[in-house]
């Protein structure tokens, strides 16, 4: 998992939202680098994980202002692309798993139709050969019934199965960087698993790119490659994943200690005491990569 | 939740301002985080929502409107040049166009149409006040109740709302005021009575989305009755959505009081009912346009100040509804 | 599991038995709960793991009287509960609810919210309980006056636990209590929870899917799957990777974090997924 290809490269990544008094900095400063590996991205709510991805497909929602240094993938500049270009980088280049599956999935379409749909806008192809795509995608994701999900409404399956579908829509038009915010949240922990594997294989089999974010760390910790922190819009600290344990800076140490643990004594959790030093804009170049 | 630590550096800027600006200290004391009394906590609240209703500049025009209504039938009597019911010289002063004397001429009684205006709105207000009052509780209780309990009481209350619904308003209340006799009181009876279904339908519905809330089912597990849960706990949230369907609602209960006033079935002459005005100037209405048009033109003001207030209620009200 | 129940029988405050729960009639029926049956000593924690739609919820929303069409045997400190429940029983158990945002009454404020209960119950000297219960929460007074939406979800959380502490309950039925929330807050809304049990003595149900936080809070579990207890064990038991049940030892290792190689082995063991009506 080296980068020196670099895949994308983030830097200086401002986003702001207009308030009652003044602006909100949502993300203030992020910069990385990121190759064909597993990217983490963790971090509390509302810490600005869910807006960096958004600005990187240029997804924040009206009135957020994005600026950046660079925002360059795969050496194409993505602040200098027209609309159209965008569109066409989306999905078929970058694709978003959204936090919520079911906020995401169009209702009155059945999933296998969407997902071939989502096929057809980037190929050109007929509706069987879609229809057979799609069908491949969805067994590609461990859906053990294809044809019976294919032709589900979103209501109809169940949290797991929607996720891995949209998944599976995200995944079908062979995407080189996939951004996944949460997407295993709402899942149960074994079916959570089931669907990092598939994320998992995808990375090692097609060199794709992923961003996976998350507030799970210990999950992190176990799936990703490297980690970047991110507190109040700023990325704190970057880590190898295998080494997260070690982390250094006080916020990661702190969520880290307030985890409950399985084979813990049942004391008391440590808590997190927050430091507005950790607000300071500081050491933004050891977000990159060395 | 990084902001928290800000939320004490807010206090201290609260007693900065108090020198240098009342008015910055009031709005602060108001649209504060951390209220200090019931008192603050209510009247924050309501000035954010004051504040939102504002930024709409149709309802605020609406508003002005009923405003505008409430305030002549409360001084009509000083606003009114003359009598709205004894008319002057039948000879010379029947039928006069408007003029610097009569604002808005006069009617076939010589009786100056301004005045005739200024007093009807009294009329219009009793109405709708009145209809308000009256159809408002009835359908929220109806519609509280059957939606919290469902099962048969639901199915029973239901059926009676259905079967209201199914007659048009004008009809129904046309059916009433034949039985009971013509006149202002059974005509805002009539409507009453046939307004309350719709409101009963929206407070159901409503009911319908909380009454499994876990803060509802908090409530029961804290032993509540069923009454205190309905009234304390439903009613409040349903209450917004169906006033905001009453305040649209109002142009429709003017225009059929006007139309009941217009078929001789609500108010009597010579009161100065604007339906009923229209409807005895419409045969003068080649010759003297102003005789039918100017109480036209006053159902049509007030009903649209509703209607434009109702739909600023919405947005402020209901959030699910904005763009 | 038998040899539990005989040792806990005599002083036990919560006993479950053979507890069905259907919702809807006919062919549309949900079978959420099939023969559940645990006990919970005074005093003790006992926590329900299993994933979502296995039937936690219901079980806890049946001992508080939230569903109808419950079948089975339950008592509460020696007494048989009925189809209802009279007031005494809602001063003996109390519930804290999963989503912090969908618990607090959006157009009341903390004040009415803890005073609902003191007047329900005309316990009188409302304003020295509500502040007490928002002290022991460790909410100052400046929260008393807040809407909901003025309150962060730990905030708003720990409302809910002095909403559920006013009538000082024997029992507190906790439905994922912490689920909603990040780790920091998590920690220390866990933390006031055992602090809380520490003084009073409370009894705990604690559901949750996290089965660190139930390793950490309880003394006992049971793992429920689809509608019925599969295993029932000590938590260290559990530390020790003693459970017996493949479901249990699946959910484990998935606790544990992710490994590629495990989760081939994992097997589905909510079969009729896609059919069913997801409710995360
Ligand atoms: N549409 C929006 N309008 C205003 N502020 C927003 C909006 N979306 C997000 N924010 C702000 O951006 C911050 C970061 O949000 P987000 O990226 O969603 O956090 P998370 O790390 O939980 O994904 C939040 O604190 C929020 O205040
Ligand atoms: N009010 C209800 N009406 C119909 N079905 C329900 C209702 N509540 C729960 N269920 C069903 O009962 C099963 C168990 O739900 P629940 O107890 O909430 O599971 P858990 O808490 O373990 O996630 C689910 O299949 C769910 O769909
Ligand atoms: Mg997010
Ligand atoms: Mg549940």
């Amino acid at each position: 998992m080296t980068t020196d290809t670099a895949l994308l490269e983030v830097e200086d990544l401002h986003v702001t939202f207009p308030a009652r008094t003044g602006t909100v900095a949502a993300v203030r400063g992020v910069s990385f680098t990121l190759g064909r590996e597993k990217l983490g991205l963790v971090g509390e709510s509302g810490s600005g994980k869910s807006i960096t991805g958004r600005a990187i497909l240029r997804l924040v929602p009206p009135p957020g202002q994005v600026r950046a240094r660079r925002l360059v993938f795969d050496g194409c500049d993505l602040q200098a692309l027209d609309a159209r270009a965008m569109r066409a980088i989306r999905g078929e280049r970058i694709s978003m798993v959204m936090q919520d599956p079911k906020f995401s999935l169009n209702p009155v379409m059945t999933v296998g139709e969407q997902i071939a749909e989502a096929y057809r806008v980037h190929h050109r192809a007929g509706r069987r050969e879609a229809r057979r795509r799609a069908l491949e995608m969805l067994a590609a994701v461990r859906i053990r019934d294809p044809e019976r999900v294919y032709d589900a409404y979103p209501h109809e399956v169940s949290g797991g199965m929607g996720q891995r579908a949209m998944i599976a829509m995200m995944l079908i038009p062979g995407p080189d960087l996939l951004i996944a915010d949460e997407p295993t949240s709402a899942l149960d922990v074994t079916v959570q698993m089931q669907v990092l594997a598939i994320l998992d294989d995808l990375v090692s089999e097609r060199g794709m790119g992923l961003i996976f974010i998350s507030h799970d760390l210990n999950l992190v910790a176990s799936f990703c490659d490297r980690v970047l922190i991110m507190y109040g819009g700023r990325i704190v600290e970057v880590c190898d994943a295998q080494h997260l344990h070690e982390a250094r800076h006080p916020y990661t140490r702190g969520l880290l200690n307030c985890l409950p643990r399985i084979d813990g004594d049942g004391r008391a959790l440590p808590v997190l005491r927050r430091d507005p030093a950790w607000l300071a804009p500081a050491r933004t170049a050891a977000a990159r990569t060395p | 939740m990084t902001m928290r630590n800000n939320t004490d550096a807010a206090g201290a800027d609260v007693a900065q301002a108090e020198t240098a600006c009342v008015n910055e200290t009031w709005r602060a004391w108001l649209l504060s985080d951390q209220p200090h009394s019931r008192t603050q906590a209510r009247l924050g609240c309501f000035y954010r929502t004051w504040a939102a209703f504002l930024e709409n500049r149709l309802a605020v025009f609406g508003l002005a409107i009923v405003l505008g209504l409430v305030l002549m039938a409360t001084f009509a009597d000083v606003l009114a040049p003359t009598s709205p019911v004894v008319g002057g010289d039948l000879r010379t002063e029947r039928l006069l166009p408007p003029s610097a004397a009569h604002w808005f001429g006069t009617d076939d009684q010589a009786r100056d149409l301004f005045s005739r205006i200024v007093h009807g709105a009294r009329l219009t207000l009793l109405v709708v006040a009145l209809v308000a009052l009256i159809a408002t509780p009835i359908g929220l209780l109806v519609g509280t109740v059957a939606g919290y309990f469902g099962g048969l009481i639901d199915q029973a209350l239901m059926r009676v709302t259905d079967i209201f619904l199914a007659f048009p308003r004008l009809i129904l209340a046309l059916a009433f005021v034949a039985a009971l006799g013509p006149g202002i009181e059974n005509a805002i009876l009539a409507i009453a009575i046939t307004s309350w279904p719709p409101y009963a339908r929206i407070a159901r519905a409503e009911t319908l989305t909380i009454r499994n809330a876990d803060y509802i089912n908090a409530v029961r597990l804290q032993g509540a009755s069923s009454l205190r849960i309905i009234w304390g706990h439903i009613v409040p949230l349903c209450i917004s959505s169906v006033i905001i369907r009453v305040t649209l609602d109002m142009a429709g209960i003017i225009l059929t009081a006007a139309g009941l006033g217009f078929l001789g079935l609500g108010a009597q002459p010579p009161l100065p009912e604007w339906g009923a005005m229209v409807a005895s100037g419409r045969r003068y209405l080649i010759d003297y346009w102003w005789v039918a048009t100017v109480p036209g033109i006053a159902i049509f003001v007030v009903s649209l100040g509703f209607n434009l207030l109702g739909d600023g209620l919405r947005d402020v009200f209901d959030p699910k509804a904005q763009k | 599991m038998t040899g539990t129940m005989a040792e806990t029988a005599s002083k036990a405050m919560i006993e479950v038995d053979d507890l069905h729960v259907t919702f809807g009639r006919g062919p549309r029926a949900t079978h959420a709960v099939r023969g559940v049956g645990f006990r919970v000593a005074a005093g003790e924690s006992y926590g329900l793991v299993g994933e979502s739609g296995s039937g936690k919820s219901t079980v806890l929303r049946a001992l508080a009287g939230l569903v109808e069409g419950w079948r089975g045997r339950m008592t509460v400190a020696g007494r048989v509960l009925g189809p209802r429940r009279e007031a005494a029983f809602y001063k003996l158990v109390q519930m804290v609810f999963q989503d912090p945002y969908g618990s607090l009454h959006p157009r009341h404020t903390v004040e009415r919210i803890l005073s609902e209960p003191v007047a329900i119950h005309r316990l009188g000297a409302a304003d020295r309980r509500i502040e007490q219960a928002l002290g022991d929460v460790g909410l100052g007074p400046q929260f008393r006056y807040r809407y909901p939406h003025q309150l962060s979800g730990g905030q708003r959380q720990r409302v809910a636990i002095a909403r559920a502490l006013i009538l000082e309950p024997k029992i507190l039925l906790l439905d994922e209590p912490t689920s909603a929330l990040d780790v920091s807050i998590q920690a220390e809304v866990l933390n006031l929870l055992a602090r809380l049990k520490r003084e009073r003595g409370l009894t705990y149900i604690l559901v949750s899917h996290n089965l660190a936080v139930v390793a950490h809070m309880c003394t006992r579990l049971a793992v429920m799957n689809r509608g019925t207890i599969v295993e029932e064990m000590t938590v260290a038991q559990l530390r020790r990777g003693a459970p017996r049940h493949p479901y249990t030892k699946q959910l484990l290792t998935a606790s544990r974090g992710y490994d590629r190689t495990a989760v081939d082995a994992f097997i589905d063991f909510a079969e009729a997924e896609a059919g069913s009506i997801a409710r995360t």
